[in-house]
């Protein structure tokens, strides 16, 4: 690892969102629940176009609208006008409120606001969970973790007598709508209840319906986040979030076993989900799972000389640039830099982790980075790929080589949303796409055009 | 639908009831309001200056989500699309921005050696009170460039007081410099962005009709011509929301007249350019401007026949920034024999909204300011067969089962000029007569 990454004071093509946003859609994933966004209109409604394009489906965040008044004596009276419009229009269930910078600097007590509003407004009233989501501390992410960690520790209960052993909570962290079908899917085959938090499934890619919805149907419903405290077990994806995580709160509360996994991509952090998985259920892994799992090792040893030794820089979210710099290194791609906007202190520990065995040396790993000091960095390393979210289109077009589309956001292509990681399933899908955009480039740079690989 | 109460006045039906309309109000807690803030009026009305240093100060946010964002095209230099950011931490909201600020300046503008740099105040900076003047002194003393703040807190005011703010910025460069050997019939062009290319076609028409363009404010936009932008005769002024306020400041100061205008759809585009051949009432150039019209509508009308045979009695509504484009996309779709059912925008005024109700048609909603659900029950009111409008309408018109139009930012077709009608009845009929709507549930029998 390089001892001096670029170090400097201004930011250029950040590689990362802001801590609103993740809470935004964190809250998306819950039933009947609309994100309301303390603040002034703009942050809300750049959220709201930032994330359309790329899930193509209606997103409405509402806001405080605060205007210089209000930034003066205090935003209280326009959240709580805000709420009862939302309640008003919406007949939502939960109101899921984060902060802004603007509200965290003036110091509006947003609890404090809504045990007001509980006790100043009759009839019927929304569940309210509220995060802080100042935008000057962490990323996106932090804002997606602590809006679950903050609707587990309003919202989670023990019910009655004991545990369901067949229950169990999965906390996938930002994964796609179609990685979270997946998950469900496998959930099932195991025969196990399992309550997903959150669950933007159907809220993020819904169907085409007859009626408008006001608020997108699908979601964990309050009822299953109800009784989280009841589950055998939790699972959480991701190794980068603070460490009071939703599954973290139902340890400490309810005595729920708690099961920090790396995302599942690829062949090993799959395995080791779909071990837990048979470990909680007490059931072998599904006939139909072993055969994806041979299937795509088939496929690793039919692909992996078109691949090997292709360099790659990885960039995203870091516990996606963990789980993908870990499939990456099983097929015999070498990525060369590992680079995250988000500032956990442990993206480098964590990729040593799951790659130590499969990797000649370890890539160079940075956090806190942005598109100015990757493509600084991508002059010397000759990267062969780039593997991330659409935002490195501009390098990977200056270079000339593919870029690999995965996670969010996909501004440039359709489908964004559709796109599956997670699972031998997952690992498939990026598999034959990595191959194929190797061979794709090497089929277009040659003169001849061969037509057989 | 129910409507708020605080929003039925901004809300009006043609001939339904006298002309009420209450406009350029802050948005309504709650009410998920379709506009962005002061920052978003005045970040867009900036962007396209291609050679400028365009540095948001504050958390990465702002910067993010405007990274790259439209589709204002350069012809040289694309400073303008990549994103900077302060990216402000819990320690700078602490003990202040200053520093971090006038380091992040010196670092971008030696890296990049921009011809002047615009300094973007979030909503943070207004509060945490960096004194961004002092800092721009400072900058532009130091590196010899214009650095220029841009008041731009996010909530002090709307969409407009950012467009305002903007203006404010591009005065303090305009008179500075050297204005020999302009025209006499030359012109600035405001409020144009260049968004596919548009700015080009506009030019190349005054152009042909002899008139000189000698800044383009902002679309292809450079710090240079801006500077000599006072040297114009004439201020050509489109999206008037935007930039109205600075051809007023070149009248004030430098008596420099301002004609508004619009170049969407075949009459405005035509009227534009005769306007201003008025203007300069020289016989050769209305005769020139005479000859281009019939060249470009002898070209265009024959081909819009195919697309007004097919999209014949459609129903259109209209959401977009501006009401004064409005008023040209009600022309256009008129022309191509669509009715126009629906028209509003995020920032229009009183008197652009007085004038819709008297060119519209009986029944047609009139809205200020809206939002998601009040569209979708117009559109479902209406059962409209296009809606035109930004990438935040798109997925109310798609759920629907409505065909769109974008008419905003991003879109990267040309809409603009006699070129610009054709594609627009090629994009509206591309989305309205798509066999894809067989299958939406709205139209399954």
């Amino acid at each position: 690892m390089s001892k001096n990454p670029p170090n400097y004071i201004s930011t250029t093509n950040a590689c990362k969102l802001c801590t609103p946003l993740g809470a935004a859609l964190a809250f998306k994933g819950i039933e009947g629940a609309v994100p309301y966004l303390h603040g002034s209109q703009g942050c809300a409604t750049y959220m709201r176009r930032y994330i359309i394009s790329h899930f193509n489906e209606p997103i409405d965040i509402a806001s405080s609208s605060l205007s210089e008044k209000h930034a003066v004596y205090g935003g209280g009276a326009n959240l709580k006008l805000g709420l009862m419009n939302v309640t008003k229009k919406y007949r939502p269930r939960l109101i899921g409120v984060a902060t802004t910078c603007l509200t965290e600097t003036i110091g509006d007590d947003v609890k404090m606001l809504l045990d007001q509003y509980d006790k100043e407004v009759e009839g019927e009233k929304p569940v309210m969970v509220q995060v802080a989501t100042p935008s000057y501390n962490g990323t996106h992410m932090e804002g997606f973790h602590d809006a679950v960690a903050s609707v587990v520790n309003s919202l989670a209960h023990r019910e009655g007598s004991g545990t369901n052993a067949k229950q169990v909570n999965i906390l996938p962290g930002f994964v796609s709508p179609a990685d979270i079908r997946y998950l469900k899917e496998v959930a099932e085959d195991f025969s196990l209840e399992c309550t997903i938090l959150p669950d933007i499934s159907d809220t993020m890619d819904g169907q085409a319906a007859k009626h408008y919805e006001k608020i997108q149907s699908g979601g964990t419903t309050l009822a299953a986040i109800g009784n989280m405290g009841n589950s055998a077990a939790s699972i959480e994806f991701g190794h980068t979030m603070a460490d009071q995580s939703g599954g973290a709160i139902l340890a400490e509360k309810f005595n729920v076993n708690n099961n920090r996994l790396p995302q599942p991509m690829g062949i090993r952090a799959s395995d080791r989900f779909f071990n837990l998985l048979s470990e909680l259920s007490g059931q072998a892994i599904p006939e139909k799972h072993r055969a994806e799992r041979g299937r795509l090792v088939d496929s690793y040893v039919d692909g992996h000389k078109y691949i090997y030794g292709k360099k790659a820089i990885v960039y995203g979210e870091e516990d996606i640039v963990v789980g993908l710099t870990a499939l990456l290194a099983e097929i015999g791609v070498m990525p060369i830099l590992c680079a995250s906007g988000g500032k956990s202190g442990k993206l480098a520990e964590m990729i040593a982790a799951a790659t130590e065995d499969l990797l000649p040396e370890q890539p160079q790993i940075h956090e806190g980075m942005d598109f100015y000091d990757i493509s600084e960095l991508a002059e010397s390393l000759e990267p062969d790929l780039l593997v991330g979210h659409s935002k490195g289109y501009p390098l990977a077009s200056k270079l000339s080589i593919p870029l690999i589309r995965v996670g969010f956001p996909i501004h440039d292509r359709m489908g964004g949303q559709r796109i599956l990681h997670l699972g031998y399933r997952g690992a498939q899908q990026l598999f034959d796409l990595v191959v194929n955009s190797c061979i794709a480039k090497k089929q277009s740079d040659s003169p001849i055009g061969y037509s057989y690989m | 639908m129910e409507l708020l109460k605080e929003r039925e006045e901004q809300i009006h039906r043609t001939g339904e009831q006298p002309f009420t309309l209450t406009c350029n109000k802050d948005s309504l807690a709650g009410a998920v309001s379709q506009r962005a803030c002061v920052f978003c009026g005045s970040r867009v009305v900036l962007y396209p200056i291609a050679d400028a240093l365009h540095l948001v100060h504050g958390p990465i946010g702002c910067a993010v989500y405007t990274w790259d964002i439209r589709g204002a095209l350069s012809s040289g230099p694309e400073l303008h699309r990549l994103s900077f950011s302060t990216d402000l931490q819990e320690i700078d909201v602490i003990f202040g921005g200053e520093k971090k600020l006038t380091n992040a300046l010196f670092e971008l503008i030696e890296r990049h050696s921009p011809k002047a740099a615009f300094v973007y105040s979030t909503c943070i900076v207004g509060i945490i009170g960096d004194d961004l003047e002092a800092v721009c002194r400072q900058v532009e003393k130091e590196t010899d460039i214009p650095v220029i703040p841009v008041k731009s807190e996010g909530f002090k005011g709307n969409k407009r007081a950012g467009y305002t703010a903007a203006c404010n910025a591009m005065a303090r460069l305009i008179g500075t410099g050297d204005t020999s050997g302009i025209s006499p019939y030359s012109i600035n062009i405001l409020g144009d962005f260049n968004l596919a290319g548009e700015i080009w076609m506009i030019r190349e028409y005054f152009e042909r009709i002899g008139v000189e363009v000698v800044a383009n404010i902002t679309g292809d936009g450079r710090i240079a011509d801006i500077q000599r932008a006072h040297g114009a005769a004439l201020n050509v002024v489109q999206c008037s929301g935007s930039t109205m306020d600075l051809a007023k400041v070149m009248e004030d100061e430098y008596d420099i007249p301002s004609m508004r205008v619009s170049y969407f759809g075949v009459e405005d585009m035509a009227q534009a350019l005769y306007d201003v051949a008025e203007h300069f009432k020289d016989p050769d150039m209305l005769a020139r401007t005479q000859e281009l019209v019939k060249e470009e509508l002898q070209e265009l009308l024959p081909k819009l026949e195919f697309y007004k045979k097919a999209l014949k009695g459609k129903k259109a509504a209209i959401y977009v920034g501006g009401s004064f484009k409005a008023f040209s996309l009600v022309k256009a779709f008129r022309l191509l024999g669509m009715d126009v059912v629906m028209v509003g925008s995020q920032t229009g005024t009183e008197q652009e909204y007085r004038e819709l109700a008297e060119i519209t048609d009986p029944g047609t909603i009139i809205v200020d300011d809206t939002n998601p659900l009040e569209l979708t029950s117009f559109l479902e009111e209406k059962s409209v067969d296009i809606f035109v409008g930004g990438v935040k309408e798109r997925p109310i018109a798609y759920k629907l089962g409505v065909g769109f139009c974008d008419h905003n930012h991003e879109r990267k077709e040309a809409l603009a000029g006699f070129t610009g009608m054709l594609n627009f009845a090629e994009e509206v009929y591309s989305s309205v007569m798509s066999p894809v709507w067989r299958f939406t549930y709205q139209n399954a029998e």
